[in-house]
């Protein structure tokens, strides 16, 4: 191959790796319907139940143990999968709907340098979730889906899954 | 088929007793997903929990979803087209560490195919009234824009 048919170097940008993180129910339902943004990327799912991505047709996935901030040993364990799986995905992004183990991988995928964004759940109409309330601390961004939680400059409202 | 869930996380005792006393006069069958509580129901078959792939079936085949206020089952109940009940649980009655849930159904009101109750006697008047599902959007404007603004984070964000 002469230089001329040769791709330049750092010239077609890689895809964007993305660890899409969110607990079972809702948060793993807002993920599903706001996946359409990760179009084009390298999207790795991680959720409680791995079936869950498999019956949406979304591979690859892992598991990770539920948590709250009530089960220090919960948490910890949750804190070992999500080191593996982050050493092993190595993602750009870290993207949550929430909960607590979204916020454990952001807080780990920061480690290695992945930037981190929280999508606060819908279900939090009146203040932010306690693990958001955390994220605004932890993750690069917090979005909050209720326009009357944005605040200037900390929390930002872009709109809604509906 | 009427479908009631109180979700994975949290039982719900009180909810579930209101479904259960009302049950017999609904002229439906019934069947609950109760969680862990305490409260047997006697006039309804009922499971703690339901493996989240049979969840989708039951959601498929059923007629109308009664539910805590959650936003599992709302987003559920919207996809598979379904009208839901939401009945908010209450802090002050040990049911959630906090009151979001009647923020929920106070920002979730009014919107078609959801309806809410706060009290028992609404919560079954609702359940023998026919209810309109909600309605085909194909537009989600709100969506769209936080889908462009979480895309626009992860290409553009140094």
């Amino acid at each position: 191959m002469t230089d001329a048919a040769r791709p330049v170097e750092g010239h077609v940008p890689r895809r964007r790796r993305v660890l899409a993180v969110a607990s079972i129910g809702g948060h793993w339902e807002q993920m599903l319907l706001l996946r359409g943004a990760f179009e084009g990327m390298d999207v790795t799912y991680v959720t409680n139940d791995v079936r869950l991505a498999q019956r949406e047709g979304l591979s690859p996935c892992y598991a990770i143990d539920d948590t709250n901030r009530h089960h220090p040993l919960r948490s910890l364990r949750c804190a070992w999968s999500a080191m593996r799986i982050i050493a092993k995905v190595r993602p750009d992004v870290v993207v949550s709907t929430g909960a607590a183990p979204g916020l454990i991988c952001m807080v780990v995928g920061r480690l290695v340098g992945a930037r981190g964004l929280w999508v606060d759940s819908m279900a939090n109409a009146e203040r932010l979730s306690g693990s958001g309330r955390l994220a605004r601390r932890l993750a690069h961004r917090v979005f909050t889906q209720w326009r009357h939680l944005a605040v200037e400059g900390e929390v930002e409202y872009h709109g809604s899954v509906f | 088929m009427i479908l009631v869930t109180v979700g994975t996380q949290l039982p719900f005792d009180r909810f579930i007793r209101i479904v259960d006393e009302a049950a017999p006069s609904l002229g439906r069958t019934v069947f609950a997903q109760v969680g862990r509580g305490s409260y047997q129901p006697r006039n309804m078959e009922y499971a703690a929990l339901i493996d989240p792939l049979k969840f989708d079936e039951l959601i498929a085949r059923t007629e109308l979803i009664v539910s805590h206020a959650g936003i599992g089952t709302v987003v559920m109940a919207q996809k598979f087209r379904k009208p839901v009940i939401l009945f908010p649980r209450r802090a002050a009655l040990g049911e959630h560490r906090n009151d979001h849930q009647m923020a929920t159904v106070a920002a979730l009101e009014g919107r078609s195919g959801m309806y809410v109750a706060r009290v028992a006697e609404e919560l079954v008047a609702l359940m023998k009234r026919p209810l309109d599902p909600p309605l085909t959007e194909n537009e989600h404007p709100a969506r769209d824009r936080l889908q462009r603004a979480i895309r626009d984070f992860i290409e553009n964000d140094r």
